[in-house]
């Protein structure tokens, strides 16, 4: 048993043959469900195939939302109740309107320009000899973790004395040129805008992604038609593209909202949320596991999800309209 | 209004080496209803994209009136298209989709309106202008898709199998009112079709297109009465017409105890190539009831027969089985199909005898397929 429990490799072999063991205990009441005649076997079905992964959200996700919320009217060390002073203290204390300033300005620029960006790079491609390389270049770094892409923009932004050799590829570049180097991450309030710039690197792969598969799911005919109605460049793209491709677009740019609304990885990586860049989910991460403090943590956690709602149902919205449009 | 002129038009796709369309010549009159015709693959639709602009010709020209339309853009070439599945704009209203063109034209709008609401009175669309498309039905969906070819007013209409997506009852009225809404335009019409009913109903004139090639080019009259050679023979008309290679010796056509007479004429015009053999069509319509020993009469074993209450259709063999195998017809091979007098049809199993009626049989080279004079 020690070899399991205290060594590395033990572990990991542990871990594997828990894995197995319960993927084997899946398949065999899958089995067993299978072999179920008569009356219950809808339900059985249902329960079987349905019921891990409802176990799963109900204590991986359900669960630790109602305990956040519950928390969220305690105090730092969930004792005693304290109303909705957590709650106020998320709106009011003195980092509050920064957080809510750069959040805003997240989800304001990052879903519109990614979107831009991706779609206009999608019609640019489409159909070109390079579509295929040109298109991984740009989704290329989904494949990199925000934590990833905020050190590899960290270097690029690194900034050093005049004096000394720059580090940093855009100061390098900038004094290269003959200019002076400039704070990149140190100066607000320019400094939010680029670390925007890497969530919008990251996230344009994404929206261009999606964008381009829209593009060439609309039907070739309806294409020709437009072409013979006399339509130019732009007035397929307004009139033709862009309505048909609405469904995509609405999902992108939500979820790309919803992306942003949590923001936190690049942040805490570029600029540690100081220089007047803190966002939401860093300040409510700072409350919960850096100062220790439950209640405020929690309550700033509820904040966040409420903001994110109204993203959700209009994006439920739009697609229950679409059906109606398309079918 | 004008004229559709094919010059020599050619259309090779990228990585292929035969043309899908093969030196198209072909003329289209003003004011004319054409179908093009053929099975999958023939080039009938690759034929009409040539017309619209959608597709480059790779040699020859294309005219439209005394233009050549060749190398201009399918907007300015002054047409309209209706597609196989309608193409319609599915954001858009009715009357937006209708009114598109004329909208991209910069046409005032009043105007549009006024040509929307004409167009949507003829063909019985008025209540159903602010829909979407969603919300129609496949034949109100194909009237829009005709409205907007009516409401360009343009020089000539294309249609690419417009009635396909539609149940047979429904292709049939659809049918006479495209082609009566038409004549009434008078507007130049290019129709794409694979059913030579359609293409009989409808056309002034018949092009039928096989692998590229143009085969004929007549009234649907000449191309029942006269197909030009065997494939035009078995693909115009239905039921499809019996084909059969007999031998030829004593100024008839022999296939085993059948002896069929041919004129002088037939005889001289046969040459080397053919091998004292001959292609012999007759349609099921051509054939009479007669009795045994009968000059030329045949008998056939019955396998079904169809009653369509107008009509009877016996479908059956050969009797001489040696034979049966080299008379073929469109319902699958070794098969022969005749017309029966619907009132006295004849049982499944019977044996009948019959007999082409003079003057009605058509007779191909067997070397080139070609229709040789009667």
């Amino acid at each position: 048993m020690d070899f399991f429990l205290y060594n590395k490799f033990g572990q990991m072999l542990l871990v594997i043959i828990v894995f197995a063991a319960l993927i084997a205990v899946l398949l065999a009441i899958a089995w067993a469900a299978d072999r179920w005649i008569g009356k219950g076997r809808r339900w059985a079905a249902l329960a079987v195939f349905g019921g891990p992964a409802l176990l799963l959200l109900a204590v991986g996700l359900i669960w630790p939302a109602i305990r956040t919320f519950y928390m969220s009217f305690y105090d730092a060390g969930t004792n005693n109740a304290v109303g909705l002073q957590n709650y106020v203290f998320t709106f009011t204390n003195t980092g509050a309107v920064i957080a809510f300033r750069n959040t805003f300005i997240w989800v304001f620029l990052v879903p519109i320009a990614s979107t831009l960006i991706g779609l206009i790079y999608a019609i640019l491609v489409d159909r070109s000899k390079f579509e295929k390389i040109a298109k991984s270049l740009l989704f290329l770094p989904m494949a990199i973790s925000f934590v990833g892409a905020g050190i590899i923009w960290k270097f690029v932004y690194e900034y050093r004395g005049a004096a000394q050799e720059q580090i940093g590829l855009l100061n390098a570049f900038i004094t290269w040129l003959g200019f002076e180097p400039v704070r990149f991450l140190q100066d607000a309030p320019w400094n939010t805008l680029f670390l925007i710039a890497v969530m919008i690197w990251i996230q344009a792969g994404f929206a261009m992604v999606i964008l381009s598969a829209a593009i060439k799911a609309v039907p070739t005919d309806i294409i020709e038609a437009a072409r013979l109605d006399g339509v130019n460049a732009w007035e397929m793209f307004r009139n033709i593209t862009v309505p048909s491709i609405r469904p995509s677009l609405v999902v992108v740019l939500t979820t790309i909202s919803i992306a942003t609304l949590k923001i936190f990885d690049i942040t805490r990586t570029m600029t540690g949320a100081r220089f007047d860049t803190q966002v939401l989910a860093n300040q409510m991460f700072d409350y919960s596991f850096v100062f220790g403090d439950n209640g405020v943590g929690s309550a700033m956690a509820v904040a966040i999800f409420i903001l994110v709602i109204p993203l959700v149902a209009y994006n439920i919205r739009q697609m229950a309209k679409n059906r109606a449009v398309r079918g | 209004m004008a004229s559709v002129t094919y010059d020599q038009a050619t259309r090779v796709y990228p990585g292929q080496e035969r043309p899908a369309v093969d030196a198209l010549n072909l003329e289209v009159a003003d004011g004319e209803f054409l179908v093009l015709v053929g099975p999958s693959g023939c080039g009938k639709s690759t034929s009409l994209r040539m017309l619209a602009g959608l597709e480059d010709v790779n040699s020859g020209r294309i005219l439209i009136g005394d233009r050549d339309v060749t190398d201009v853009q399918p907007k300015d070439r002054d047409i309209a298209m209706v597609f196989q599945n309608y193409a319609l704009y599915p954001h858009m209203s009715v009357a937006d989709n209708m009114g598109f063109a004329l909208k991209i034209a910069g046409t005032p709008k009043a105007q549009i309106r006024e040509r929307v609401e004409e167009a949507a009175k003829i063909l019985d669309l008025t209540e159903y202008l602010d829909r979407k498309p969603k919300a129609l039905s496949g034949g109100q969906r194909q009237r829009v898709a005709m409205g907007r070819a009516i409401v360009r007013q343009p020089q000539v209409f294309l249609m690419d199998e417009p009635l396909s997506n539609l149940d047979a009852k429904l292709r049939v009225q659809t049918r006479t009112q495209i082609a009566s809404l038409q004549r009434r335009l008078g507007v130049t019409t290019v129709y794409v079709t694979h059913d030579q009913t359609e293409a009989l109903t409808m056309g002034d004139r018949i092009a039928v297109l096989k692998d590229g090639l143009l085969q004929q080019v007549g009234t649907p009259r000449e191309m029942y009465d006269t197909p030009a050679n065997v494939f035009v023979a078995g693909f115009i008309g239905s039921p499809a017409m019996n084909l059969g290679s007999f031998a030829v010796a004593d100024g008839k056509a022999n296939l085993g105890d059948t002896h069929i007479p041919l004129t002088r004429t037939t005889i001289d015009a046969l040459t080397e190539e053919d091998k004292g053999e001959i292609t012999l069509g007759f349609r099921p319509e051509s054939l009479d009831v007669a009795t045994e020993g009968e000059e030329g009469a045949f008998a056939i074993n019955v396998n079904l027969v169809e009653e369509l209450g107008s009509d009877a259709f016996v479908y059956g063999q050969l009797a001489a089985r040696e034979v049966a195998e080299h008379v073929t017809s469109g319902a699958g091979e070794a098969q022969l199909i005749a017309r029966v007098d619907p009132r006295r049809p004849p049982m499944k199993g019977d044996k009948i005898w019959v007999k082409v009626r003079a003057g009605e049989a058509h007779v191909f080279s067997s070397a080139t397929g070609l229709r040789l004079p009667a």
